[in-house]
């Protein structure tokens, strides 16, 4: 089974076999089912992700509707242009990850490599962006806690009325949760992608198998699309002057 | 997949396109959102984003030239149970003040 020079193998019950492509496993009739099982079993695990994530859209929506006014006026003091350049950030991002898959597709060593170089960074790109975010939530006492404070913030739309501070921290609590939760994701997304590096600089992948960097670039564009629609429920709900 | 791109003509073309609507759609969300719209602010905000997140799992994530249906099926029945979630939960608080 091991000899790939015959071009008959046998297995332990004596079996003639055509030689196969040592890429394939034996349980698969060829490298697309194989390739098909691998991406099926990932999105029923995206699929997991959808309803963990739904639950949090789900939580956002309903506080959202009950206090429309406030969440407006807490989401008007978050910074949009870190937020719109984050957006971009990920999409740049999730452009390089099918580069590096078409790489890992079509055998350009030195495209894949870059490619999954490029990603990381701007992952790390993003989560720096996102530190000095939080960082301005600390400095203005935006945290829910003890030091939480948001006072005479004007309910955009409203003349004259102010944002209820309770219900601001339960825009907080859902902001810091969300896109807390996001950047772990994108903490785990750096781990696999150094990981598919190190594995792709070792000359790991071919044509024939490049699973690892498919079902990664799975998951990482499944992160952009949470964040696609996290800027605007967070950051956009009522921003016109 | 690979057969398909060997096959057929390099996706570059298809990637690149892709790339640059997702970003003048990052664009219109800004621009959308500095006007006074009413209720239809969300609206814009969330169609805009569905637009965005359909693009990258179609072309980025392969949905549109996956070759096993099963796949779709899955993509569909997470899409499903996630409107389950949002709509029934929403037609309960949603409505309470109609009274």
């Amino acid at each position: 089974m091991h000899d790939s020079s015959t071009t008959v193998v046998h297995d332990r019950n004596g079996e003639a076999h055509a030689a196969h492509n040592p890429a394939l496993l034996h349980h698969f009739a060829e490298p697309q089912q194989q390739r098909d099982a691998a991406s099926l079993g990932m999105w029923v695990f995206l699929a997991t992700e959808v309803m963990f994530f739904g639950g949090l859209f789900c939580a956002y929506l309903v506080y959202r509707q009950w206090y429309f006014g406030d969440f407006a006026a807490a989401s008007k003091s978050i910074n949009m242009g870190l937020g719109a350049t984050n957006t971009a950030v990920l999409i740049c991002s999730s452009l390089t990850v099918v580069l590096a898959v078409w790489a890992a597709q079509t055998a350009r060593r030195s495209l894949l490599i870059g490619s999954l170089a490029l990603t990381m960074l701007l992952g790390l790109t993003f989560l720096g962006i996102k530190g000095i975010e939080y960082r301005d939530k600390f400095v203005e006492h935006h945290v829910p806690g003890a030091s939480f404070s948001f006072e005479n913030e004007p309910i955009p739309g409203h003349p004259g009325q102010y944002a209820n501070a309770r219900h601001a921290q339960m825009f907080f609590s859902l902001y810091f949760v969300m896109t807390g939760l996001h950047a772990l994701h994108m903490i785990i997304g750096l781990g696999i992608f150094l990981w598919l590096l190190i594995m792709a600089w070792k000359g790991r992948f071919t044509p024939e198998w490049h699973t690892p960097v498919e079902i990664g670039g799975l998951y990482w564009h499944f992160v952009d699309i949470v964040w696609i629609y996290l800027f605007p429920l967070l950051y956009l709900i009522d921003r016109h002057p | 997949m690979s057969a398909h791109s060997s096959a057929t003509s390099s996706p570059l073309k298809m990637y690149f396109g892709v790339f640059f609507a997702l970003l003048v759609g990052t664009g219109l969300t800004v621009y959308a959102a500095t006007l006074d719209l009413g209720r239809y602010n969300a609206v814009v905000a969330l169609g805009i984003a569905t637009i965005k997140a359909t693009l990258v799992a179609l072309f980025f994530m392969h949905v549109w030239h996956a070759s096993e249906k099963l796949t779709k099926l899955v993509v569909v029945a997470a899409l499903f149970f996630l409107l389950l979630l949002l709509g029934l939960t929403m037609s309960d608080y949603a409505t309470r003040m109609w009274s």
